[in-house]
């Protein structure tokens, strides 16, 4: 017994030593495995399980802010219904309502509900990302997390800006970055991180041909800094366009690329560009082959100015230009919009319930209505979805234009103060000016010259060369006094560079007949920095700038404006005087 | 499978190590040794990648793609690559990883080990050193370098892949389980190699050493499982050597002739048209009487198309089916008779093996 006891013992202490020989381990191995572990004990917080309200489909998404926006794929809310149900890792299941969404760049924007100090992670600069790098994937891979515990899955950055040809009908990858990390159905509109715990990229797709819809090594993430552009967009409910120049390129001879086709409605052709001008760098990148400049141009929203630099006969030109919109809104908007269309039909190509369908990235397109009649919103919640024909949510609009314009509402009490105002002063090169923006007419003279926009008739470029102050001016007081009374569409765009290359400015876009005005409100202050008047589409700007701010009888009105358009100064006006009745 | 069980550590695998144990005495000594160990990898990724080229080639029609990964071995434009399709066309496009494009011509080809070698006009160009490859055992880490699914185009640098090599070990490439000619001593990775456009490409080390070409798209038809195979550059280079050198002489036809066991076309019966090109149609020149292709109905003039369910082009590619069948299994031909296809089926008779 003895013998047997002490033989078991010696066995067991045999066993314990040859184990512990069998898995010692490098220290600097269990380092990097904790160091690993507390990166995605770190990471885990903010991501989410995104589940349909009414079951059947979900995905994946990340929250960017404490206030509970989370960022996921356009593909993943399609067809979900405006509420949905949010599982983190804290085991608790959230109310969210949709907010914005990019059919083209499958972005969308929801806000989870009931915190306001939800765990958010940090978006990082995707541009630093190189190939090699590692890449955490975090997500709901086949919906497995139903305790909310996302899967992880790491892999290295097999390729950067790259380009993916459009799947379906707008879905377009462009500059994405691709990973060998298993990105599987499900996995749609999670997080991809780096090593230090950024959110680099939106996992949203993946090769695939033979073998099924599983990984194969090749997933594709939409990048952080695309993200970052239409970001505002999207939080403010709106169904985001991309851009085009106007102009299609193609790799000539020298293997440049140069200008094929250009719309002579483009702002790039009335900026000078033309057929056979070779694109040498856009948005501050070197252009060297086609699929560069589609990557460039993937990543932008519709309206936003970016510099480009063209050479021709050798010589190079720079010039900045607002980018046209890829789609006419018709073809975005969600199909509830659309005639013919009867709402709830049954889709034909309904995927296999027992398969989670929200996540094949190869399929995007669903011919789904993009929102059904869902299950009944929370009550408590109800208030926070509004339809409006194109906006995807326009509750979340009106939050942000209200807190965009807030800088006009702080200028005073202006009541309905839409009768005669009179603005009267000297320009910065010494000449006398004077306004006067009435109810029918709006007029200047400036030194002794004398222009008059009757309101009731077509928009002109008066005073000529101007592109349209007077109507500029007219609107600026209109959006003082009334603007939502006075203008036929009033809402939050998103944000932009000033110009294409100054401070990122909140915008508002309000159209009156063919009249079109960008507003533009600093993101870092909140100051009122000018607008942009089109009289007409596809003219030049008149673009005005607030220099500084003056209080006339107890109201603020800017009172040094800088009048530039199509590239060139117009005036200074500094405004001595005001009237407003 | 066999796993051999000693494997010869590469040598850059034992240096890393020796790096990873000495830098991780503190804290603070682990975040260089990350940043030592990062910078390494990125340059090597960098490095292969100047020398991995894109192929555009015949294709890309039902499931032939027609793309595919090459890379280069010499300053003056040799190209290795998998024998496959997509070098079938008139036409060989190779994209250099700086976006230079290039006319490739097919120098020679060994089917047997699955190889081709192309050349370019081009000189100065960045390569691998075939005599400078390396091995690698189970467990080492490695990267996968391809321009599978055609991702990236012009002067965008081809995917690369993590993985560990899982097995060495012997391609079992019998008929039934993996449809390839090559039988040797292979790599199996963890790494998604097989993929469409990645056979050519090459695996290496996390130093960036060549270890093999990846093989093409292989499924295990009993299983329909895939495996991720890399023929190891040892396998390969001697012949590559030879190819570029001009005295190479395709060994398929001669050890064909020569293995007794092999089956020949002869052996059913069936007399085919002298083989005088390179891809010599498999037309029927007439019909041994007595034998199995007459017995069936096979005539002069018809033309075989497919062999076991196989599209064969040529009479090297009949030959290749051929020599993969065993007694007793059944040969399916579907011939092309005028404008109609003809199927026929024989039973494969036993051969008297001296």
């Amino acid at each position: 017994m003895i013998n047997r006891l002490r033989f078991a013992c010696t066995a067991l202490f045999l066993l314990a030593t040859a184990g512990r020989a069998a898995f010692a381990a490098d220290p600097a191995v269990l380092e990097e495995q904790a160091r690993r572990v507390e990166l995605i004990e770190r990471i885990s917080p903010a991501v989410v399980a995104i589940f349909a309200a009414g079951g059947g489909g979900g995905g994946s998404g990340v929250l960017i802010s404490a206030d509970g926006y989370a960022v996921t794929n356009f593909h993943v809310v399609q067809g979900m219904g405006p509420f949905m149900k949010c599982g983190l890792n804290d085991r608790v299941v959230y109310d969210a309502v949709v907010a914005g969404v990019d059919p083209t760049g499958d972005l969308a924007v929801i806000k989870l509900l009931g915190r306001d100090d939800f765990p958010t992670a940090p978006l990082g600069d995707s541009d630093t990302v190189r190939v090699g790098d590692s890449a955490y994937a975090l997500g709901n891979p086949f919906l497995l997390a139903t305790d909310f515990q996302p899967t992880v899955t790491f892999g290295m950055v097999s390729g950067v800006h790259r380009y993916q040809f459009p799947a379906g009908t707008f879905l377009e990858y462009t500059d994405c970055i691709q990973v060998d990390t298993s990105i599987n159905p499900g996995n749609s509109g999670g997080p991809l991180f780096n090593e230090a715990g950024e959110v680099i990229g939106i996992n949203g797709r993946i090769s695939i041909e033979k073998r099924g819809r599983v990984n194969v090594g090749a997933g594709y993430a939409i990048s952080s800094n695309q993200v970052k552009n239409f970001l505002d967009h999207l939080k403010s409910g709106r169904i985001v366009d991309h851009a085009t120049l106007g102009a299609t390129v193609t790799t000539n001879a020298d293997g440049a690329v140069a200008v094929a086709n250009i719309l002579e409605q483009s702002e790039a052709y009335r900026r000078g560009l033309r057929a056979g001008d070779e694109i040498v760098s856009f948005a501050g990148r070197p252009i060297r082959s086609v699929n560069q400049f589609k990557n460039i141009l993937g990543i932008y929203p519709k309206g936003w100015k970016l510099p480009l630099t063209y050479r021709r006969d050798g010589e190079k030109t720079d010039i900045v230009v607002r980018l046209r919109a890829l789609h006419r809104a018709a073809e975005l908007m969600p199909q509830r919009d659309r005639p013919g269309q009867p709402p709830g039909e049954p889709n034909p190509e309904e995927p296999d319930p027992d398969e989670p369908d929200e996540g094949d990235p190869e399929q995007p397109e669903s011919t789904a209505p993009m929102i059904p009649a869902g299950p009944q919103p929370p009550e408590e919640y109800a208030h926070m979805y509004v339809q409006r024909q194109g906006f995807m949510n326009y509750y979340f609009n009106e939050l942000e234009r209200d807190r965009a314009v807030s800088a006009i509402a702080g200028l005073g009490d202006y009541g309905q103060l839409t009768g005669l105002w009179e603005l009267s002063g000297h320009t910065a090169d010494g000449r006398e000016f004077q306004f006067k923006l009435g109810g029918e007419t709006a007029a200047v003279k400036i030194g002794d010259d004398v222009a008059i926009q009757p309101l009731e008739s077509d928009p002109s470029d008066a005073p000529p060369g101007s592109g349209g102050l007077l109507i500029a001016m007219h609107s600026m007081k209109m959006m003082i006094a009334d603007p939502e009374g006075y203008f036929s569409e009033y809402y939050y765009v998103g944000s932009e560079p000033l110009d294409g290359v100054g401070e990122r400015v909140d915008v508002v876009l309000t159209t009156r007949g063919q009249v079109t005005t960008r507003w533009y409100f600093s993101q870092s202050d909140g100051r009122w920095l000018g607008f942009d008047t089109a009289v007409t589409e596809d003219a030049d700007e008149c673009e005005v700038r607030i220099e500084s701010l003056r209080e006339f009888d107890g109201r603020t009105l800017p009172d040094r404006l800088a009048v530039r358009h199509a590239g060139e100064p117009f005036a200074t006006f500094v405004i001595e005087s005001a009237v407003l009745q | 499978m066999q796993f051999p069980s000693q494997q010869r550590e590469p040598a850059s695998t034992r240096r890393l190590r020796g790096a990873v144990t000495f830098l991780s005495a503190t804290l603070l000594l682990a975040a260089v040794h990350r940043e030592l160990r990062a910078d390494p990898v990125h340059n090597a990724i960098e490095t292969v990648q100047q020398r991995v080229v894109k192929i555009y080639g015949a294709g890309g029609i039902a499931n032939l793609h027609a793309y595919g990964t090459g890379f280069l071995v010499s300053s003056e434009g040799h190209i290795v690559t998998v024998w496959s399709h997509v070098l079938d066309g008139d036409v060989v496009t190779i994209v250099l990883d700086d976006g230079r494009r290039y006319y490739g011509k097919v120098l020679g080809a060994e089917p047997q080990l699955d190889l081709a070698v192309l050349k370019i006009d081009a000189e100065n160009l960045p390569h691998f050193d075939l005599g400078e490859s390396t091995t690698a055992g189970p467990g080492a880490r490695v990267l996968g370098f391809s321009n599978m699914y055609e991702v990236a185009v012009g002067d965008e640098p081809v995917s690369v892949l993590r993985g560990v090599v899982t097995a060495r070990t012997n391609l079992t490439a019998r008929r039934g389980r993996f449809e390839v000619p090559y039988n040797g001593p292979v790599y199996i990775v963890d790494a998604i190699t097989n993929n469409p456009g990645a056979a050519g490409g090459v695996l290496t080390t996390y130093d960036g050493e060549l270890l093999g070409m990846i093989g093409r798209e292989l499924q295990n038809t009993e299983s329909n499982t895939w495996v991720n195979y890399v023929m190891p550059i040892q396998q390969l280079a001697d012949t590559v050597e030879a190819i570029i050198s001009g005295d190479f002489s395709r060994t398929d036809e001669p050890p064909e002739e020569n293995d007794p066991r092999r089956y020949r076309a002869l052996d059913f019966g069936i007399i085919l048209v002298p083989d005088v090109i390179y891809r010599t149609p498999a037309f029927i020149d007439s019909v041994a009487a007595g034998s199995l292709a007459e017995e069936v109905g096979l005539r002069p003039d018809d033309l075989i198309v497919f062999v076991n369910n196989e599209l064969v082009q040529s009479i090297r590619m009949l030959q290749t089916q051929l020599g993969r069948l065993q007694a007793e299994d059944d040969l399916t031909l579907i011939v092309r008779r005028g404008n109609s296809l003809v199927s026929v089926t024989m039973r494969v008779p036993r051969k008297n093996e001296e």
